[in-house]
């Protein structure tokens, strides 16, 4: 039966890939809809039967069939729902269907092949995620692994007849090359050193082991894996693509850019928990790395003005959170922190989306603002997801960041915890600050006057909108700790699935109370500054237009206060990140590297190709040339 | 030993009857007179697959010097598959290209006996003659486009290249029959082991002199300097035939003469071989990212593909020896499926094969662009691919034998090849034609049918390899 | 006489059409170089024959006189069609396919 789950989505490819381009609209997305529905449905029934079953035992294995054999190694195709990837088939398959019927009228005024395209590679990639997440050993999450990276790439060049769309659909696709190269050496050294691929095999074999005091193999190949997830999920160094990979279609980002392919590397680190927490040190980088890719991608989405932007920057941070608790070893609160963000960034995206749609095209935030009245059903959507990220009590955010904090507080980690309070002030921050220029004062100056009527999202849209926005508030109750009377389910159905959990301390309830306190008011804070900064002096902005006098000099006195403020806190955070996080290391050093490599490769193509002269004597000499080098080395050895 | 049947030789007796039929239909043709000359190739062919069927696990042997056994039938297979799908995709370009059908046949078929034969032989003569005899049909075959001078220059130069390597191949089976007084594998190899001989510099420059000539036939860097020019001035089917089947045959007659008769000096050309697969890798990678040329592209990639092979024979273990033959299976289909679609594309006066020829062409040809995708997809290793289960097997294997410095070389090349092959897939989907649409012929049904059943050989192979991986094993296990 | 001065003569020979080979621009003369190489081996063929004193040698000789006849033939017809489209004789001149 599990293997139906994977099967619809690309029973729909293929439909659409074949006929796509003679049904009408309505067919093409119908299906790829319904095979999602269904993909769903079955993968429903699978988990209330992996429910039902006693915790021990709580794994179903399908093996499909002996994939390779030979000599004493055999792998077999085995499809495995466990309580991990129980969770993640419910969020591919559920918030993958939402996605697919919100495109449906999103994508509308795409011609009819281009419309079945781009619901073929949507298929194939929901195809191709669930394999990642289903498969039973390295290799069959590693077909997943590619074929999501390749689906990734057709779909942010989707509209390759942009150039800077096809510019980062390759970007995206050699950064994940980067990662992807690591994560097969770590794979192959594991393999060797074990004999197997399977993710329980392996597990079985590393537990007995001691952790690795010194950075020894399971390090090394640990580090390995680690950097393939860096490349997938987009964290430092390797974090690079994702911004760029806006250039996509809106559901797409929603889907994959937020909700699933680019919390691959963290489900990877969660299917392999064993091995990692033998490996101390790479637990250690992990979480370092995890932390301050959150708090850089925090700084720079503060300072962008692109809607995409600001959301692809907040999703690189909040993929920083679920890292630095997968450092800490608190698995199954990144697993939670997952869960929750793909229900309020694909929500996010997706209400940014509904406004790009109305603007028809315009992502520029310093064009919007005063879009509350015209689209109302975006705006609650939109300033409940923003809630939710900012981690407001209550919402899911909340449970979830407030989970990650706590445990890197318990595992005494203050610097990375004061690292993650930090980045959860700037998440509040420029969340509202979004939330204020797109929605709130007055229509500026774009490309569509003022005064023209906007649509809100059309019902398929604002239908999955609402959806989402419930999820987005309830979703996190199914992990509602004990310090708050909750049980926290998530964590204890998650737990058999990491082998060994950390008891962090169910007694120190009342830190957790406490931390919680600190956390909901850096949250309110946050969003209070935004309000502070993008409302407050916007209104005052329009009230000195309308008059020249009169409270001028309080206003003045105000104005003044903001610049200091504005001289002391933003613009000095305004500097950091533009001049010297985002254009200085993510430009120059980043790019450079990456670009770099390019630039080797190409310019030694070109120095060999000069070899190759066109001239068969020059080719005689060069066979010859062999002949001697061979000779040589056999008789002067 | 010496019996003389010949069940052994049946596969490419079949092969040359038909290359025969061939001839004389072209002698008796009239002027105008179609002939479905290609017909009685297929026949030819399909005869020598069955009789491969029936000799499977036999272990026959002819006069001593023709060998039957499993490994020489599996290539046999291989190279009735290529012989196949040539033949099925060639029908269009002679259409096309108004080439003389008979002698192309002929030669083709020619060819394929030598190769089988090359295959099969156990003997150092009869591997010289069979590597003659398939050279000489492939030379013509290049430059069989007699007006071109681009094909002509390519016949040329690998023609010119070609003897000159032979003589260095066959100063080393000189070298080799006056060391051990014979020129039969099994008695070379017997010799070799009695006698500890690795002090003799000469047996040294046999076994030097063997390897340029195997290296030259299987483009292994330095020899490959022929391979980029010969495959882009060869009609393209003709590059797609000669960059599986010989490639077949040669890495087929190698393993033979240095995993059996030379396995005594592994530790000699081991380390050279080593040398040769690094570099191969690393220049038909590197090189291959520089090229405009959709079809030198493919040929430097086709010299990167041999030094996957040649780490198979490096690691020489159980499981490499099996990836080489499984190996060799997945690029001979993969790779004359894609040389196949740029040949259908290629009309009469321009052969469309620049990259950017191929900008748009989903819009166009869909059924062609995807399945240039699979093929490119599976090239690169992708899965689920047959590609990605034979690179798998040929990574796998060196880490297993301890050669991790050529696994890391070789997952390093085929992340960078796979950019070079994803630019193709990019051209064809993600960019509209500036300009008038490239003159392209009417796709004939034929060729359409060899693609499809190549894509549906690519994606079986890729998601149920175990059976052939099986019979892959079990050839080795008949003769190493 | 010994083995040694027709092996020294057979690789001097072949040193001899090597050279040719390299440093010729006529292709005709790169061609008569390798027949000399090729030639240079069927001494030697038939030197570790007498010296082994078994025939195979002898037969393989006569074998590849015959392949490299229908070789360099084969060789000569593909320069004369180059000649004719071209319009030249000089291997430099040839470098249409390159890079």
């Amino acid at each position: 039966m599990l293997a139906l789950i994977p099967l619809f989505p690309l029973l729909g490819f293929l439909f659409n890939a074949s006929f796509g381009r003679r049904v009408p609209k309505t067919v093409s997305g119908g299906v790829a809809s319904l095979v999602m529905l269904a993909s769903f449905a079955v993968a429903a029934m699978s988990v209330w039967q992996l429910a039902g079953l006693p915790v021990e035992e709580r794994v179903i294995d399908q093996t499909l069939y002996t994939w390779i054999a030979s000599g004493d190694f055999v792998l077999d195709l085995t499809l495995r729902l466990d309580p991990l990837s129980a969770v993640m088939i419910l969020v591919i398959t559920g918030i993958g269907s939402l996605i697919h019927i919100y495109s449906t009228a999103y994508m509308h005024d795409e011609p009819d092949s281009e419309y079945a395209r781009y619901f073929s590679y949507l298929n194939l990639f929901a195809a191709f995620m669930l394999v990642l997440v289903l498969g039973a050993s390295f290799l069959v999450l590693f077909v997943g692994w590619e074929g999501v990276g390749l689906c990734s790439y057709l779909l942010i060049g989707f509209w390759f007849k942009k150039k800077s769309a096809s510019d980062a659909g390759k970007k995206a696709f050699v950064v994940n090359r980067i990662g992807d190269y690591a994560f097969i050496l770590g794979t192959l050294l594991l393999f060797t050193h074990f004999g197997t691929l399977d993710f329980r095999q392996l597990a079985d074999a590393v537990a007995p082991l001691p952790p690795e005091a010194t950075f020894g193999t399971l390090s090394i190949a640990t580090l390995l894996l680690f950097i393939g997830a860096t490349g997938k999920s987009a964290q430092i160094p390797l974090y690079v693509w994702l911004p760029d990979a806006m250039e996509g279609p809106t559901p797409v980002s929603a889907l994959i850019h937020a909700a699933t392919m680019v919390t691959a590397g963290v489900y990877m680190i969660g299917r392999t928990a064993v091995v990692f927490t033998h490996a101390p040190d790479t637990m250690l980088i992990v979480a370092i790395i995890g932390a301050l890719t959150a708090l850089m991608a925090g700084t720079i989405g503060l300072v962008q003005n692109d809607i995409k932007r600001v959301l692809a920057y907040s999703t690189v941070s909040q993929l920083g959170f679920m890292f630095l608790a997968m450092g800490m070893g608190a698995f199954g609160a990144g697993i939670f922190h997952l869960y929750t963000h793909a229900f309020f960034k694909a929500l996010l995206f997706l209400g940014s989306g509904a406004v790009i749609h109305a603007l028809h095209g315009e992502q520029d935030i310093r064009n919007m603002g005063g879009l509350k009245k015209q689209l109302p059903v975006t705006y609650w959507t939109f300033l409940i997801g923003s809630l939710a990220i900012a981690g407001v009590p209550f919402l899911s955010g909340f449970f979830s960041k407030d989970e990650i904090l706590f445990e890197t507080f318990a595992h005494g980690h203050w610097i990375l915890w004061g690292i993650g309070a930090l980045t959860s002030l700037l998440t509040a921050t420029y969340m509202f600050r979004l939330v204020f220029l797109t929605f709130h004062g007055e229509r500026r100056e774009g490309a569509i006057a003022s005064g023209s009527h906007l649509h809100d999202a059309p019902p398929a849209m604002a239908f999955v909108l609402i959806v989402l926005a419930i999820g987005s508030v309830l979703a996190g109750y199914v992990g509602v700790p004990h310090a708050l009377g909750g049980s926290n389910l998530l964590g204890a159905w998650l737990e058999p699935a990491f082998g060994i959990m950390p008891a962090a301390g169910e007694e120190e309830a009342g830190l957790e109370l406490m931390l919680m306190a600190v956390s909901s008011t850096i949250a309110l804070v946050g969003i209070g500054l935004a309000a502070f900064i993008w409302l407050k002096r916007r209104e005052i902005a329009d009230s000195m237009a309308r008059s020249f006098s009169g409270l001028y000099n309080l206003l003045l006195n105000k104005y003044y206060v903001d610049e200091i403020y504005d001289a002391a806190i933003v613009r000095p955070t305004v500097v950091l990140s533009t001049d010297v996080l985002w254009r200085g290391f993510d430009v120059r050093v980043v790019d450079a590297a990456v670009n770099g490599a390019g630039t080797i490769v190409g310019a030694s193509a070109s120095m060999l190709r000069r070899l190759q002269t066109g001239s068969v004597r020059a080719y005689a000499s060069s066979l010859f040339v062999g002949v001697v080098l061979i000779l040589g080395y056999y008789l002067w050895r | 030993m010496f019996n003389s049947s010949f069940d052994a030789v049946v596969p490419m007796l079949c092969v040359t009857l038909a290359a025969l039929a061939a001839m004389g239909a072209e002698a008796f043709r009239a002027r105008d007179e179609k002939m479905p000359i290609g017909g009685l190739g297929i026949i030819g062919l399909v005869g020598a697959g069955v009789a491969c069927a029936l000799l499977w696990n036999r272990n026959t042997s002819s006069f001593g010097v023709i060998v039957a056994d499993n490994f020489g039938l599996f290539v046999t297979m291989v190279l009735v598959i290529v012989g196949i799908l040539t033949i099925m995709f060639s029908s269009q370009v002679l259409e096309v290209d108004n080439l003389p059908r008979g002698e192309y046949y002929a030669l083709l078929l020619f060819g394929i006996a030598g190769m089988m034969m090359m295959a099969t032989a156990n003997d150092l003569l009869v591997v010289f003659i069979s590597l003659e005899i398939l050279s000489l049909a492939v030379y013509v075959l290049t430059g069989i486009r007699r007006d071109d001078p681009r094909s002509t220059e390519a016949a040329f130069k690998y023609f010119l290249l070609g003897a000159f390597s032979s003589a260095f191949f066959l100063y080393g089976i000189a070298f080799t029959y006056g060391l051990t007084g014979s020129t039969r594998l099994d008695r070379i190899g017997a010799f070799l082991a009695a006698q500890s001989m690795s002090d003799n510099p000469l047996i040294l420059v046999a076994l030097g002199l063997l390897l340029v000539g195997f290296a030259f036939k299987i483009s292994a860097v330095p020899f490959h300097m022929w391979t980029p020019d010969a495959y882009e001035g060869a009609p393209a089917i003709v590059t797609g035939f000669m960059s599986t089947g010989v490639k077949a045959a040669a890495f087929a007659a190698f393993a033979r003469v240095f995993l059996s008769a030379f396995e005594p000096f592994s530790q000699q050309w081991v380390p050279v071989i080593w040398v040769l697969a690094a570099a191969t890798m690393i220049l038909g990678t590197v090189v291959g990212v520089a090229q405009s040329n959709l079809k030198r592209m493919l040929a430097y990639s086709s010299i990167a593909h041999g030094g996957y092979l040649l780490v198979g024979l490096v690691a020489a273990n159980q499981i490499g020896k099996a990836a080489i033959l499984f190996y060799l299976l997945a690029y001979a289909i993969t790779n004359l499926a894609a040389f196949g679609v740029i040949a259908m594309l290629a009309s009469s006066n321009d052969e469309n094969e620049e990259l950017r020829d191929y900008k748009g062409l989903w819009h166009t040809h869909p059924a062609l662009a995807a399945m240039m995708t699979v093929c490119l997809l599976s090239l690169g290793g992708l899965p689920p691919t047959v590609g990605f289960v034979g690179k798998w097997y040929i990574f796998s294997a060196a880490v297993s034998s301890g050669y991790y410095g050529l696994a890391v070389i070789g997952m390093l090349t085929s992340v960078v090849s796979v950019f070079f092959y994803l630019r193709v897939v990019v051209m064809m989907y993600m960019s509209e034609r500036e300009g008038p649409e490239p003159v392209r012929p009417r796709i004939a049904r034929m060729g359409m049918v060899a693609l499809t059943l190549s894509v549906i050989l690519i994606f079986y192979l890729g998601i149920l390899p175990t059976r052939v991986l099986d019979y892959a094993a079990e050839s080795i296990a008949t003769i190493f | 006489m010994g083995l040694q001065p027709f092996l020294v003569l057979s690789s001097a020979l072949f040193c001899i059409g090597l050279f040719g080979v390299i440093t010729r621009r006529n292709t005709i003369g790169i061609l008569l170089g390798i027949e000399l190489m090729l030639n240079s081996v069927n001494i030697n063929l038939v030197a570790f024959s007498r010296f082994n004193g078994s025939v195979a040698g002898m037969v393989f000789t006569v074998f590849t006189i015959s392949i490299t006849v229908a070789e360099m033939a084969l060789g000569l017809a593909i320069v004369i069609l180059l000649f004719r489209v071209r319009r030249t004789a000089m291997a430099d001149h040839l470098d249409l396919l390159k890079g």
